[in-house]
C-alpha cells in the first residue's frame, strides 16, 4: 500500500466532488444566517452550478486515481453530470413544493431541506467515484443518511414519517449486510479496492471459493436493496408514496442511477461475469424484477406507487445490460440511464408540481389526474410524453434506452431475459395507459383537481426542458450516443 | 417528396389542432384539405412513375443514428404506392364519416386522425427497418387516444385491448429486427438496418426460423390471422366511425404490407416451412370470419368479422406467393378497404342516427331510407364478391394463383365465398328488408355529404373492378422484384403468363 499523497491533478480531478462538500457546508452556515428560502435555494442551485462547472477542469485530469479509494474518470464524471443535473432539476422542484407548504410547514422549516439535499448529492458523487469498497460505503451512507431526512421531510404528514423510518431501517439492513459482504470477501483476498480484488479473485486456488460467493451474495444483496431489485423491493413503494414527491424524484434517480454506476463498475473490474453462481442468481434477479415489478403495478390506484414498481421494473430492465457486459452493454446502461433520468424526473415533477398546492397530501391519487388533459393541456402533455416513454414508445428517449438494451441483451443472447423485457413491457403498457385514459376521460369531472399556485415559472421551465430532451434525444439520439461512447470507453 | 407524404399529415394534424379556435368546423375542413393535398401528391408520384429507373419509384436517404447503421430511408414502390393512394382515400372517407359525429374536441381528434395516417405512410414508405418499427408503433398511439376518447361505450377497454396485441406482437419484432442486424452483421461485417442491404445477402437457416417469426407474429397480429384475432372486433366495433374506416381500411393491409415486403423476401427458406401453417390459418379465418359475422347481432361487429374472413385471402395469396396469387392479395387490400370502409361509415350513419348498432332493433330501413338501402345493399354485394366488381377481382386472383401451389386449401376457402353471400345478405335482410322496425320511425336519408363519399367509393370499386390494369401494372413490377427474392417458394411465372392476366 502506498502512502496518503494526494497530487495537485488528483485534486483537480476530484475537484467537482470537493465543490459540492464545500457547497453543503456554505449552504449550512448560509441558512444559519439568512432564512430566506430564496436565498438557500438559490445558493444550492449555486452549488450545483459551481460543481457542475469544474467538470470540465477534471475531464482534462482524468483519468486519476485519487488514493486509493477514489477513482475519478470519464465514467465517472459523465455519471457525476447526471446527478448533478438532477439535483438541479430536484432543487428547482422542491422550490416550488416548499414554497406552498410555507404554511403547514412553518417558514422556519425550510431552509434545511436544501443543506440535506446538498449532502445527498455529494453523497452520490462519492459513489460513483468510489474504487474501493470504504469509499463506497462512505458515499452510500452520507447518501442514506441525507435522503432519510428528505423522505420525512414533511413532519407534519403521518405517511411521511412512517416512509422515513422505513427507508431508515431497510437502508441500516442494506448497510449490514454489504458490510459483512465486504468483510467475508476481505476475509478470503484481503483486498478491499476494486482493481486489485480483480487480480487477487484470479489467483485464488477455486473459481467459486465459498466464503467470497457468499460475500458476493450480501454485498449483491445490500446493493439489491438500494436497487430495490425483487425481493429486496419491499420497501420502494411506501417510501416512495409518503415522500414529498421531490424527494421521491430524487430517491428515484440520484440515488438508484449512483448506485447502478456502482454496480456496473465493480461487476466490469471485478469480471464478475465470470462465476456462474453470480450471474444465475442475477439472472433470476432480474427475471423477478422486471415481472414483479410490471405486475404489482397493475394494482396500483396511486400514481405515485404506480410509478415506484415501474421504477423497480426499470431496474430490471437495466440488470440486462449488466449481464450482457460488454462495450455496448456499458453504452446502453448509460443511455438507459440517462433516459429513466429524464423520464423519471420529468414524471414525478408533473406530479410534484400538481401537488404543489399547500394541501397535506401530494396529488397522487389517480381521482387527481381525471380528465386533466381538458383543463391543464400543456401539463397532461408532457405527463402523457413521460408516461410514453416510460412504455418504451417509439420517438421518445425511452424507446431508445429500451432499444439499446434489446441491442445489448441479443448481442449477448440472453434471450430469456430479453424475452421477459418483451413481457414486461407489454405488462407496462396497461397501466401506464391506465394512467393516461384517465387524463382524457370525458366528460370532465365536475370538481377540477386544484390547482397549483401561479408562480410555478421554474418548474415549469424545468418541465418543459426535460420534455425537450426526451424528445430531442428520442428522435437524434446520435449526438447522446456519442457523448456515451466518448465517456464510457475504456471501463470495460 | 416523399418526406413531403409524411409531413403534410404530421403538419396538418397540427394545424388543424390550432384550428378548432377558428370555429368548431374548421379542423375538419383542415383535414379534408389536407389529405386532398396528400392524395393530389400521391396522384403525381402516379404519374411519374413509368419513367422511373431502378426498382424504386422515388428514394430519399438521410443518415439518422450511424452507430446503429440507421438511416432515414423512404423509398416508394408500386405497391407503397398503392397504398399510400388508399390511405389519403379512406383518410378523406374519415375526415367526411366524422364530419357530424365528431362534436366534442374537434381540433384534438383530428389531430389524432391525420397522424395516424402519417404514421401509416411512414410504414408504407420506409425501407429501413428501425425507421419502420418506428412509425408501426407511432401510429398506435394516435389510434388509441381516436379510441379511448371518442369511442363508443366499451372504449377504454377496447382501445386498451387493441393497444397492447399491437404493440406486444410489435415488440416481438423489434426483438427480431435487432437479431436480424446483428445476424447481418455477423456474417458481413456490416451492421445496418438498411431493408435492401439486409435482403442482399442471405441469413443463416437457423436463425432464420426464429427471427421470421417475429416478424411473422407482429403482420399476423395485425392482419388480423386466426388465432390473434380478438383484438380487432372490440376495436372495430367500439371505435368511432372515422377510426374504424381507418383500422379496417388501413391498419390491417400495413400487416399485409409487412407480409409481402420483409417476411417473405428476408426469410424465403424460412417461410417456406411455415407456408402450409400459414395458408391452413388463412383458410381457417376466411371460414372462421365468416361463421362469426354471421352470429353478430352487432352491426359493426359483423362487418368487423367479415374483415377476419377477407384478410384470410390475404394472407392465403401471399403465401402462394406467385405473381397471380400477389396481384389478388393487393387488389383484396384495396377493394376490401374501400368496401368495409363504406360498410363502416353507413353503420356509422345509422348509430348516429339510432343510437344502436343492435341488429335486433334494425328492419325495413329501405322503406325509412331508400338511399341508404341501395348503397347498403351495394356494398354488402361489393363484399361477398359481386363479379365486375373489384372485390371479386381480388378474391378470384388468390384462388386461382394459389390453387396451383396448393389446390385442397385454396379449394376449401372458395366455400368462403358462399359463406360471404350468406352473412353478407342476412346483413341486407336484417338491416333494410323485413318489416319495418318502429324503433327506426322516421329515420333520415343520407344526406349529401354521405352520399357522396358512398358514391366515389362506389365507383371506385366499379372501376377497379372493370378496369383493374392500371394498378396491376402498377404493382406488377414491385411485386415481381420481391418475388425474385423468394423464388423458391413458387418458381417464377414466365412473364407472358402473368401478363395475360387482366
Amino acid at each position: 500500500m502506498e502512502g496518503v499523497a494526494v497530487s495537485w491533478i488528483g485534486l483537480y480531478a476530484l475537484s467537482p466532488v470537493i465543490a459540492l462538500s464545500i457547497a453543503a457546508v456554505v449552504v449550512m452556515l448560509v441558512s444559519a444566517w439568512d432564512r430566506r428560502h430564496h436565498t438557500v435555494a438559490l445558493l444550492t442551485l449555486a452549488g450545483l452550478i459551481g460543481a457542475a462547472v469544474l467538470i470540465p477542469v477534471a475531464i482534462r485530469a482524468v483519468p486519476q486515481q485519487v488514493t486509493e479509494l477514489v477513482v475519478v474518470d470519464r465514467y465517472a464524471l459523465f455519471f457525476l453530470s447526471l446527478i448533478l443535473i438532477a439535483g438541479f432539476a430536484t432543487t428547482v422542484l422542491a422550490h416550488t413544493y416548499l414554497e406552498a407548504r410555507r404554511e403547514r410547514l412553518g417558514a422556519a422549516l425550510l431552509p434545511e431541506f436544501y443543506i440535506l439535499l446538498l449532502l445527498a448529492v455529494t453523497g452520490a458523487a462519492v459513489v460513483v467515484v468510489s474504487a474501493h469498497f470504504a469509499a463506497f460505503l462512505l458515499g452510500l451512507e452520507i447518501l442514506a443518511m441525507a435522503l432519510f431526512g428528505m423522505v420525512a421531510y414533511p413532519t407534519y404528514a403521518e405517511r411521511s414519517l412512517e416512509a422515513g423510518i422505513k427507508y431508515l431501517v431497510l437502508a441500516g439492513l442494506s448497510s449490514a449486510l454489504l458490510l459483512f459482504g465486504m468483510a467475508l470477501v476481505y476475509a478470503k483476498v484481503g483486498i478491499m479496492a476494486f482493481g486489485p480484488m480483480a487480480d487477487a479473485l484470479v489467483l485464488l486456488a477455486e473459481v467459486n471459493e465459498p466464503l467470497v460467493m457468499m460475500g458476493m451474495a450480501f454485498i449483491l444483496a445490500g446493493i439489491g436493496f438500494k436497487l430495490s431489485f425483487v425481493p429486496f423491493h419491499m420497501w420502494t413503494p411506501d417510501v416512495y408514496e409518503g415522500a414529498p414527491a421531490p424527494a421521491t424524484a430524487f430517491l428515484a434517480t440520484v440515488s438508484k442511477g449512483a448506485v447502478f454506476a456502482l454496480l456496473l463498475r465493480w461487476f466490469l473490474e471485478v469480471e464478475l461475469f465470470r462465476y456462474e453462481p453470480v450471474v444465475l442468481a442475477l439472472t433470476l434477479v432480474a427475471v423477478a424484477t422486471m415481472l414483479a415489478g410490471n405486475l404489482l403495478a397493475l394494482l396500483q390506484d396511486n400514481v405515485k406507487r404506480l410509478l415506484a414498481y415501474s421504477s423497480i421494473a426499470h431496474l430490471g430492465y437495466l440488470l440486462v445490460a449488466l449481464l450482457s457486459a460488454g462495450q455496448l452493454a456499458v453504452e446502453a446502461v448509460g443511455y438507459f440511464l440517462v433516459a429513466y433520468f429524464v423520464t423519471t424526473m420529468g414524471a414525478f415533477g408533473v406530479v410534484s408540481l400538481l401537488s404543489s398546492n399547500g394541501s397535506q397530501r401530494d396529488a397522487d391519487h389517480f381521482d387527481d389526474y381525471q380528465g386533466l388533459f381538458w383543463q391543464r393541456p400543456w401539463l397532461a402533455g408532457i405527463f402523457t410524453i413521460m408516461l410514453l416513454s416510460l412504455a418504451g414508445i417509439p420517438l421518445t428517449v425511452g424507446f431508445v434506452g429500451k432499444f439499446y438494451l434489446f441491442a445489448a441483451g441479443v448481442n449477448a443472447a440472453l434471450w430469456v431475459l430479453i424475452l421477459t423485457m418483451a413481457v414486461g413491457s407489454a405488462i407496462g403498457l396497461f397501466y401506464y395507459l391506465r394512467l393516461v385514459a384517465v387524463m382524457y376521460q370525458l366528460p370532465v369531472p365536475e370538481a377540477p383537481p386544484a390547482a397549483p399556485p401561479a408562480r410555478a415559472l421554474g418548474s415549469t421551465l424545468l418541465l418543459a426542458v426535460l420534455t425537450v430532451l426526451l424528445l430531442w434525444f428520442g428522435v437524434y439520439p446520435s449526438a447522446l450516443i456519442d457523448v456515451i461512447r466518448a465517456n464510457t470507453l475504456g471501463v470495460v | 417528396m416523399l418526406l413531403a407524404l409524411i409531413l403534410i399529415p404530421l403538419l396538418g394534424g397540427a394545424v388543424a389542432a390550432v384550428a378548432e379556435s377558428w370555429g368548431r368546423l374548421w379542423p375538419g375542413r383542415v383535414a379534408f384539405l389536407v389529405l386532398l393535398a396528400e392524395l393530389a401528391l400521391g396522384a403525381m408520384l402516379w404519374g411519374g412513375a413509368p419513367s422511373a429507373p431502378g426498382p424504386w419509384l422515388a428514394e430519399e436517404v438521410w443518415p439518422w443514428i450511424p452507430r446503429f447503421g440507421i438511416s432515414f430511408h423512404l423509398a416508394l414502390d408500386g405497391l407503397s404506392l398503392v397504398l399510400v393512394l388508399l390511405t389519403a382515400f379512406l383518410g378523406v372517407m374519415a375526415v367526411a364519416a366524422s364530419w357530424r359525429e365528431v362534436s366534442t374536441r374537434p381540433g384534438f381528434y383530428y389531430l389524432n386522425l391525420l397522424w395516424t395516417l402519417a404514421g401509416v405512410v411512414g410504414v408504407f414508405l420506409a425501407i429501413d427497418l428501425f425507421l419502420f418499427f418506428i412509425f408501426w408503433e407511432i401510429m398506435l398511439v394516435p389510434m388509441y387516444f381516436l379510441i379511448a376518447i371518442w369511442g363508443h361505450e366499451q372504449r377504454g377497454y377496447a382501445a386498451l385491448k387493441f393497444f397492447i396485441f399491437t404493440q406486444a406482437s410489435g415488440l416481438l419484432m423489434l426483438i427480431s429486427i435487432v437479431a436480424l442486424a446483428l445476424v447481418h452483421a455477423q456474417t458481413s461485417g456490416v451492421f445496418t438496418f438498411d431493408y435492401p442491404q439486409l435482403l442482399a445477402d442471405a441469413m443463416p437457416e437457423g436463425a432464420a426460423t426464429w427471427i421470421m417469426l417475429g416478424f411473422f407474429i407482429a403482420f399476423a397480429v395485425k392482419l388480423p390471422m386466426v388465432p390473434f384475432h380478438t383484438w380487432l372486433a372490440d376495436a372495430h366495433t367500439q371505435a368511432p366511425t372515422g377510426a374504424s374506416i381507418i383500422l379496417a381500411g388501413i391498419l390491417l393491409k400495413a400487416g399485409a404490407y409487412g407480409l409481402i415486403r420483409f417476411v417473405v423476401p428476408l426469410f424465403p427458406g424460412a417461410v417456406a416451412e411455415l407456408a402450409p401453417l400459414a395458408t391452413g390459418l388463412g383458410v381457417a379465418g376466411i371460414l372462421y370470419g365468416a361463421l362469426l359475422a354471421f352470429a353478430q347481432t352487432d352491426l359493426k361487429r359483423m362487418v368487423a368479422y367479415s374483415s377476419v374472413s377477407h384478410m384470410g385471402f390475404v394472407l392465403l395469396g401471399v403465401f402462394a406467393w406467385n405473381a397471380i396469387a400477389l396481384q389478388g392479395a393487393v387488389m383484396q387490400l384495396i377493394a376490401h378497404g374501400v368496401s368495409t370502409g363504406a360498410l363502416f361509415l353507413l353503420a356509422g350513419a345509422i348509430q348516429h342516427r339510432l343510437h344502436t348498432r343492435d341488429m335486433g332493433r334494425m328492419g325495413g330501413f329501405w322503406a325509412y331510407a331508400p338511399r341508404m338501402g341501395a348503397l347498403g345493399l351495394f356494398f354488402a354485394v361489393a363484399s361477398l364478391g359481386l363479379p365486375g366488381l373489384a372485390n371479386f377481382l381480388g378474391e378470384f386472383l388468390v384462388l386461382l394463383g394459389s390453387f396451383r401451389v396448393a389446390p385442397i386449401p385454396t379449394a376449401v376457402a372458395a366455400t368462403g365465398l358462399v359463406l360471404a353471400a350468406v352473412y353478407a345478405l342476412a346483413l341486407v335482410q336484417r338491416v333494410f328488408h323485413g318489416p319495418p322496425h318502429p324503433f327506426a320511425d322516421g329515420l333520415p336519408d343520407l344526406d349529401g355529404r354521405e352520399r357522396g363519399a358512398l358514391g366515389v367509393m362506389a365507383v371506385t370499386l366499379v372501376v377497379l373492378g372493370l378496369f383493374p390494369q392500371p394498378v396491376l401494372d402498377l404493382t406488377g413490377p414491385a411485386i415481381e422484384s420481391m418475388r425474385q427474392f423468394a423464388a423458391v417458394l413458387a418458381p417464377p411465372l414466365a412473364e407472358s403468363e402473368w401478363r395475360v392476366l387482366p
